[in-house]
């Protein structure tokens, strides 16, 4: 055990030093009000909220790994998986999820522009969110028809292991889609208000997008499975 | 010298009504209360029906009076039925891992003390806090609504294994509504605990106060969010598994059912599930909820030790490694769970050798913990008695893990008391011992007074002894080849063990009746005890910083804590007291066992 001589005489000095050698997020250089006093960009860099957001993003990775290991198991255990052709809807469906990105960011774009003075970027990011909620909203009804689809097919949730998973996944993924719809509803009554953060519109971004992303992949997990 | 800039980011203002204040309450130290409390209830309910449990077992024609009142089925002339004492015994371990071993040592003193000894004043997503309390309550509400409604409580244990699970009534009572409760109930929890783990981590990464850099939190904040990315990543599969186990029960799916599966002359509805899938997603979450127990005990008794070691660990940084590599090889070890399920042997190999290389950073963690005290001036008292005890156990309970751990020998041992021995000392009762360390060591800043000491350490010795008395006889008993989850014991083999199973439910009884030696000092305490200072244990991390006990609602009265020195700063030379606080601008001599 070695004894040193740690040197803390200089608090300006020190924190100077902190700020260089923060290993990770805010520790270490944490600076609650900034030099000209304005609240505003302290309360809008907001790191916690941006790491919040990749961790709920890891929670829900990890849990449709969870179902797709189950998936793999299951197909793997038995030789009733039954193989269907997916819902027509689903191919519209993917294109309009990945266009509602495509306009969130837009959203985001014009959103930046209005924060830089350009008073009528506050309106058309307005408009390309509300294209983004449509969109989505578009795309959960579009899992409906695709169920219906199914149904009309005569496969139901417990008809086989192929349509159980069918369903239970894509289910969850419309579950975490309404819950994105929901974030985009504050973030367009707060545009509407004049009361958005850009970092929320960040958040809600990479949540989307990563709805987005899972989409994707569970579309290309049902392609090859089913 | 303290930085006293405001506090600008107030996360929410103190509130003033009842309601706001004491039941749904944003207040980090509120939800840590409530947790605890929610632990204290749920440790009563678990040790009562275990007391059920053992006089059944000790006398299994014998009448606890009152009985048929729980359940008139379950217990008709007050007697137990051999499926009550299942019923029983998977509500004893629902509620043991779940709501006491889960919420106490993590979600209870986490939440009072992670915020504190960063330097924040709450967590970042204080809501989500307060709603990761009140649906954890549902769900411990959820669970035991089961004893309530249908033929009670599901007889499957707490682990649950499919088919007998899955099927419905058919299996038994309490396999259909209570099944479904307990599916329910337990995914419910799993969102309460991922909306924990997610504050638990953000509180660790970002809200670290000015100067408080990693390698500066105190061994507990470490435990707390290592626990909190195990609790993240287990529990977000736990959750998804009951999903399925539900759709199996009311929606006919075939998950975890295979086929031409007959019960009580019925063929069952199902078709070519796997009944190992089951075991492989528990157990995905099963092990590292076995870290998520005793990871932050682990952290919570080297905090203490070394404030009354009144020295640093032999490594700070290995003892965070150590807790590191516990989490990660907890993922990898599951597997050993099922050395006789009938997965491919092959398999049980793989498992095997994570399973006894996690042995190293274990033996690790108490070899630190034994070489650090030893030649040091321990303050012995009641919280260092029970960071002794804990260590004790989990050597204890350790040891017979060595055993386990290897396929060959587990054939033998599987489903037998030796594994419930084993688990219990190193699992739960370690894990209680942290609990009661933490209670001991932090009660006088969560209330202002002191614990009495003479009740404390008469309360350890009495537990101690008393936990030994029940959980090393089910090592012989295993041995012996008692088998677990048997209500009676009636084969000639097992009518001779008899005799230490009623000394073991004796044991159980007295060691359940010394806690409220426990119970009359934890609540006689907090009106009448003795005024606490406001660092009573001369301990130097930031929760000893706070203007008054219990702290404000802001934790630091409008202060801005500016950290300076590593958590440990014991036995310093030169300086007034033998300690210099975290927060404490002075020039010192540090303590470093690292350079």
């Amino acid at each position: 055990m070695a004894t040193t001589v740690d040197k803390p005489a200089d608090l300006e000095q020190r924190d100077d030093h902190l700020r260089r050698t923060a290993h990770s997020g805010n520790g270490g250089g944490r600076d609650l009000v900034p030099a000209d006093g304005s609240l505003r960009a302290v309360q809008d860099h907001s790191p916690a909220a941006s790491t919040g957001i990749w961790v709920g993003l890891t929670a829900i990775s990890m849990t449709f790994a969870a179902l797709t290991s189950a998936l793999v198991v299951r197909k793997g255990a038995s030789t009733d998986w039954q193989h269907f052709t997916l819902p027509s809807v689903l191919y519209l469906d993917t294109c309009i999820l990945l266009g509602s990105s495509v306009t969130l960011e837009l959203s985001r774009r014009y959103f930046a522009r209005s924060l830089a003075g350009l008073r009528a970027g506050l309106a058309d990011s307005a408009r390309w969110l509300y294209l983004t909620l449509l969109m989505g909203v578009v795309f959960v009804s579009g899992q409906y028809v695709a169920w219906l689809q199914l149904r009309h097919q005569g496969l139901y949730l417990s008809t086989n292991p192929s349509s159980s998973f069918f369903y239970v996944l894509t289910a969850a993924h419309a579950l975490h889609v309404l819950g994105g719809l929901g974030g985009l509803v504050l973030v367009t009554y707060r545009l509407s208000r004049s009361r958005l953060r850009r970092s929320t519109l960040d958040i809600a971004s990479r949540y989307w997008h990563f709805m987005d992303v899972l989409w994707i992949y569970l579309f290309l997990l049902l392609w090859f499975k089913m | 010298m303290h930085d006293t800039s405001a506090h600008a980011v107030h996360q929410h203002a103190a509130p003033t009504s009842f309601i706001r204040k004491y039941v749904f309450s944003l207040d980090h130290k509120v939800i840590g209360k409530q947790y605890y409390g929610l632990a204290l209830l749920a440790v009563l309910t678990g040790m009562v029906l275990s007391w059920l449990m053992r006089l059944h077992l000790g006398w299994t024609d014998l009448k606890i009076p009152g009985l048929h009142l729980l359940s008139a089925s379950g217990a008709p002339g007050d007697v137990m039925t051999p499926e009550y004492y299942l019923q029983l015994m998977t509500m004893h371990g629902t509620i043991m891992v779940f709501f006491v071993l889960t919420t106490a040592p993590f979600a209870a003193f986490g939440n009072y003390f992670l915020p504190i000894q960063v330097g924040a004043e709450d967590m970042p997503f204080p809501r989500f806090n307060m709603m990761s309390f009140w649906v954890t309550f549902t769900a411990f509400l959820v669970l035991i609504s089961s004893f309530f409604f249908g033929d009670g409580p599901t007889l499957a244990g707490w682990t649950q294994y499919a088919p007998l699970s899955a099927v419905g009534a058919v299996a038994g009572p309490g396999q259909g509504t209570g099944e479904v409760l307990w599916a329910s109930s337990i995914a419910i929890f799993c969102v309460g605990q991922l909306l924990g783990s997610l504050n638990f981590i953000t509180t660790t990464l970002d809200m670290r106060t000015k100067g408080m850099s990693l390698w500066r939190l105190p061994l507990t904040a470490w435990g707390w969010f290592i626990t909190s990315v195990m609790g993240l990543t287990a529990f977000a599969v736990l959750m998804p598994a009951c999903i399925l186990l539900i759709l199996d029960h009311v929606a006919g799916t075939s998950f975890f059912v295979a086929s031409n599966l007959v019960l009580n002359d019925q063929l069952q509805p199902h078709s070519g599930g796997s009944t190992l899938l089951w075991q492989h997603l528990f157990w995905f979450f099963g092990h590292p909820e076995v870290y998520i127990a005793i990871v932050p005990g682990m952290g919570v008794v080297s905090h203490i030790l070394v404030a009354n070691m009144r020295r640093p660990m032999l490594s700070h940084r290995v003892i965070v490694y150590s807790m590191g590599a516990l989490a990660v090889l907890s993922y990898m070890v599951y597997g050993h769970h099922m050395f006789v399920s009938g997965m491919n042997p092959f398999s049980s190999l793989v498992f095997s050798f994570p399973t006894l290389v996690i042995t190293i950073p274990s033996t690790i963690l108490v070899l630190i913990w034994i070489g650090s005290l030893y030649g040091s001036k321990l303050r012995i008292n009641t919280a260092s008695l029970f960071a002794l005890g804990f260590i004790s156990m989990f050597i204890s309970g350790g040891v017979s893990g060595f055993f386990l751990a290897q396929p060959s020998i587990d054939i033998m041992l599987h489903a037998t008391y030796f594994v419930v021995g084993h688990f219990h000392l190193v699992m739960a009762v370690a894990a209680i011992f942290g609990i009661f360390a933490g209670t001991y060591f932090w009660y006088p800043k969560v209330t202002g007074r002191m614990m009495n000491e003479t009740l404390g350490k008469i309360h350890f010795w009495l537990t101690f002894v008393g936990a030994y008395c029940i959980f090393m006889p089910f090592h012989y008993l295993g041995i012996a080849g008692n088998v677990r989850r048997y209500q009676a014991f009636v084969d000639d083999y097992l009518v001779r063990l008899i005799p230490l199973h009623r000394f073991i439910t004796v044991a159980a009884l007295c060691t359940g009746a010394v806690q409220l030696i426990f119970l009359y000092n934890l609540f006689y305490s907090r009106f009448r005890g003795e005024e606490a200072p406001l660092n009573p244990w001369q301990a130097t991390s930031l929760e000893w910083s706070t203007p008054s006990s219990p702290p404000p609602f802001d934790n630091f009265g409008g202060r801005h804590v500016v950290v300076y020195h590593d958590p440990y700063q014991y036995g310093i030379e030169g300086s007034t007291d033998d300690y210099v606080m975290q927060d404490s601008p002075a020039q010192i001599q540090s303590v470093r066992d690292e350079k």
